[in-house]
């Protein structure tokens, strides 16, 4: 499913003395089963974005197109479940959201709100329980009664229930420590090859940024100001750090190889992996010719 | 909805208004209610509402900001101005039809409950509109000393008042993303028959009070850990200044009220 | 060095009446000397914030003692300990008790009773040494998350503390944000050789301190240098946490076959160990 933004701005509070503009004309477009980051600082208008993807927020002026549905400024949209059940979001600390008596009526929770049957809804969250890496016997227990950590994957699981096509992820990694986050990012990375999913990630972290997404679009001050994939928009640093943004480390540190041996490595690097590779390839070569 | 709501917010600025201490704020305003019943005369309500439009002109408050803020309560003042219009059946009357008689006295007296209704609204807000709640926490609680006396837990009263002031924004923000992401899940707030609605309340208040909770668990060790034990041997860090513009206030709040005993009727 | 606080082989259980539960904290010693910066790390549940209480007397031990300037922690030295140890908490909103930036800043100095004219010294100066003297007015709610944990570092400097305990303080920040709290304690520890504890899963963090605790399941499973926590590599990883960046790519390195040295902590020593194995030879 196809996401367009046309022209979208956003102001909270519009006609008070509070108002307070969010979104500047903002235009990008997320094509079926990308995996889409958007980065951004805090306050960049990130978060304004993410819930313009399924229709919590109308914008005050442009459009919205999620697959064959159009939001407009100004319209009353009805029936918004549809998409609402297409684009899964797991908001930041999801783990905030959870209430139920039980880890199983929570999860069924969101399917059963958008007309699953019972017995389709508990099958699904039996099944996404262990996808999420939880043990079975948590199904029965008081969300309230697990770890930080857990409650987390539980969350998850309540949205991933909702089987949607579009996931949009808002730092979902806060907090975690190192494996929890690592766990957390590979289980989505392989959701969304193997559902095919379109995978939007809201973040701050552009490690996270290179590895996983095919595309990247940076927020500043309320407008996306780069669009482009991930090697693209790291290549260019001196204008990464016109909206104060850092490269990913495994770029800062190319630079610093690429200033040692005197020439540019073949292409920019995402991963630690690749960047060994590509020295151990270009080490190679080096001692080929002398 | 609630962000266009003006009454009970605080609108930062520098007017003398915004200056005053707000004990000075606080008294002129309790008393200010008192005196406005002293008006039951043309000349004593067009005294009041010169003085309230007057109060509005220093505080640089824009008047189309307070009647587009305060349109809810402005509907109850037509509400009771139209009640007293058809039920006083006293005076001349000077409309007559087969199911009404409208009153002359009808419409005076109309006109008088809503310009007190006005006056009254209008000062209350300025009054919150111009102090921070954190001031108008101090001076109640200053004004309130002499209660300590009696044992009333004043300071305690008022810390509490603080905190909660405090954690408005903090729990709002908490209440509107939670309500987002059940929303995000498919709950639906805002429509559907009333025993729904009351049940879809259920994923947004079990999250809000857990939070809260969580919040309040965190403040107390903090707290604690910050030394806090209660009022006693504590020092306090803000601190009330009287002016002469407070002085001046009050002088002039006493004259309005000896102006509008001198000409009722 | 003197020492400011220890632990002496304290145990914690959250229910000591349940013989089979896991005790929080089991069996823990170690010791924070006047001027050094330790970190302890651990993944979530390893018992780290626990150990935080356990300093500042919000939880008391089942076994082993803690002590404050050589003192044993009870009861009656409890207000007179705390007001000793400055205290930063994980989440920026929770601990800003005060409306305003110089309110909450002044709380703990009003708690312990200090004189209006000192405390208007005392919170200038907080302020001023976190770099926030330009927010003096503001709430808490204008404030970002970096911007809030630094008020409260400078909430815990008004009282002149021995000890700045930071308990996962930047976890829930921004990157912006946690680099501007660890701007900030560096600087202060430049400039006054304050004591910092902090309580961390972020490696980058625990990589600035002079001495790293390492926990595990409750127990210390390990203390030294950063090189020598880090030097456990897999060990870190098998037990929740990651290697710094410079390490793992050495490794990665290695196994490609590149001739290297050794494995390396910073960037610097990792650039230079490659050219002088391959370019300068």
């Amino acid at each position: 499913m196809d996401i367009k933004l046309q022209q979208v701005s956003y102001a909270y509070a519009q006609g008070t003395p509070f108002e307070k503009r969010a979104l500047f004309d903002v235009d990008f477009d997320i094509p079926s089963h990308t995996y889409q980051a958007i980065i951004g600082h805090t306050g960049s208008g990130k978060s304004t974005i993410l819930q313009h993807f399924n229709a919590l927020l109308r914008p005050t002026s442009g459009e919205v197109h999620i697959g064959d549905r159009l939001i407009v400024a100004g319209k009353k949209a009805k029936d918004l479940k549809a998409v609402r059940q297409k684009v899964g979001i797991v908001f930041q600390f999801p783990e905030h959201q959870l209430f139920e008596e039980t880890v199983l009526k929570d999860i069924m929770f969101g399917p059963m709100n958008f007309g699953i049957s019972e017995e389709e809804a508990e099958a699904r969250a039996r099944e996404l329980v262990s996808l999420v890496g939880l043990p079975d016997n948590v199904l029965d227990k008081s969300p309230f009664d697990l770890s930080g950590g857990q409650m987390r994957r539980v969350a998850i699981a309540g949205v991933l229930a909702m089987d949607p096509e579009v996931i949009v992820l808002d730092e979902p990694t806060a907090g975690l420590d190192p494996r929890g986050q690592k766990e957390i990012m590979d289980m989505f990375y392989q959701l969304h090859q193997e559902r095919h999913l379109t995978t939007i990630l809201v973040t701050h972290s552009m490690e996270d940024a290179a590895r996983y997404a095919d595309n990247i679009v940076i927020m500043h001050e309320g407008k996306n100001v780069l669009n482009g994939s991930p090697r693209v928009i790291f290549k260019d640093v001196a204008t990464l750090k016109e909206f104060r943004l850092e490269p990913p480390r495994i770029v800062r540190f190319q630079q610093k190889i690429e200033h040692m041996m005197g020439h540019s490595l073949s292409k920019v690097c995402l991963t630690e992996e690749e960047l060994a590779t590509e020295i151990a390839q270009a080490l190679r070569e080096e001692r080929a010719e002398s | 909805m609630m962000e266009k709501m003006i009454f009970g917010r605080f609108l930062p600025g520098d007017s003398p208004v915004h200056k005053l201490d707000p004990r000075s704020k606080l008294i002129f305003v309790f008393a200010f209610i008192i005196i406005v019943f002293l008006a039951n005369n043309t000349v004593t309500y067009a005294m009041l509402l010169a003085f309230t439009l007057l109060i509005v002109l220093v505080s640089r408050i824009r008047l189309y900001f307070l009647i587009n803020g305060l349109k809810p309560v402005l509907f109850l003042m037509a509400f009771t101005f139209l009640l007293h219009i058809f039920m006083t059946k006293e005076g001349v009357p000077v409309f007559e039809s087969k199911f009404i008689t409208i009153y002359d006295e009808g419409i005076r007296r109309g006109i008088f409950i809503s310009i007190r209704f006005l006056v009254l609204v209008f000062m209350t807000s300025i009054l919150t509109l111009t102090t921070s709640p954190i001031s108008i926490t101090d001076g109640i609680e200053v004004l309130l000393n002499p209660l300590k006396a009696i044992k009333v837990p004043v300071h305690e009263l008022a810390l509490m008042m603080s905190i909660s002031l405090r954690f408005i924004p903090t729990l709002m923000d908490e209440t509107d993303k939670i309500m987002k992401a059940q929303m995000a899940r498919g709950s639906d707030l805002s429509s559907g028959p009333i025993k729904d609605r009351i049940k879809a309340v259920v994923p947004l208040l079990v999250p809000l009070f857990v939070s809260a909770f969580k919040r309040a668990e965190d403040l107390a060790t903090a707290m604690e850990v910050r030394g806090y034990r209660g009022g006693e041997g504590r020092t306090r860090y803000r601190r009330l200044k009287w002016d002469m513009g407070d002085t001046f206030a009050i002088v002039l709040l006493v004259a309005i009220g000896v102006l509008l005993f001198f000409y009722r009727s | 060095m003197p020492e400011i606080l220890s632990l002496n082989n304290v145990t914690f259980s959250y229910t000591p009446e349940n013989p089979n539960s896991r005790n929080a904290v089991e069996n823990v010693s170690f010791a924070v000397e006047e001027g050094e910066w330790i970190a302890i790390v651990g993944h979530n549940g390893s018992g780290k914030s626990t150990i935080a209480k356990l300093m500042n007397g919000l939880l008391f031990p089942q076994q082993g003692d803690v002590r404050i300037l050589r003192e044993p922690l009870n009861e009656e030295n409890l207000w007179e300990s705390r007001s000793l140890m400055g205290m930063v908490f994980q989440n920026p909103d929770n601990q800003f008790v005060g409306a305003t930036v110089q309110d909450d800043v002044a709380f703990a100095l009003e708690n312990n009773g200090i004189p209006f004219e000192e405390m208007v010294k005392r919170v200038h100066a907080a302020l001023e040494q976190v770099k926030m003297s330009q927010f003096l007015d503001h709430e808490p709610h204008h404030l970002s998350g970096g911007q809030k944990q630094r008020v409260a570092i400078a909430g815990a400097l008004a009282l002149k503390p021995k000890l700045l305990i930071l308990d996962e303080a930047t976890s829930m920040l921004d990157p912006q944000g946690r680099a501007e709290v660890l701007q900030t304690v560096q600087t202060l520890r430049a400039e006054t050789g304050l004591t910092v504890l902090s309580i961390t899963h972020d490696l980058e963090e625990a990589m600035l301190a002079d001495r790293v605790l390492f926990m595990n399941d409750g127990k210390k499973f390990a203390e030294g240098t950063p090189a020598e926590i880090f030097a456990l590599g897999d060990k870190l990883v098998e037990f929740g946490l990651d290697l710094p960046f410079a390490l793992k790519l050495s490794k990665l390195l290695q196994k490609e076959g590149v001739p290297l040295m050794g494995q390396h902590m910073t960037e610097e020593e990792l650039v230079n160990d490659l050219w002088t194995s391959n370019f300068n030879k």
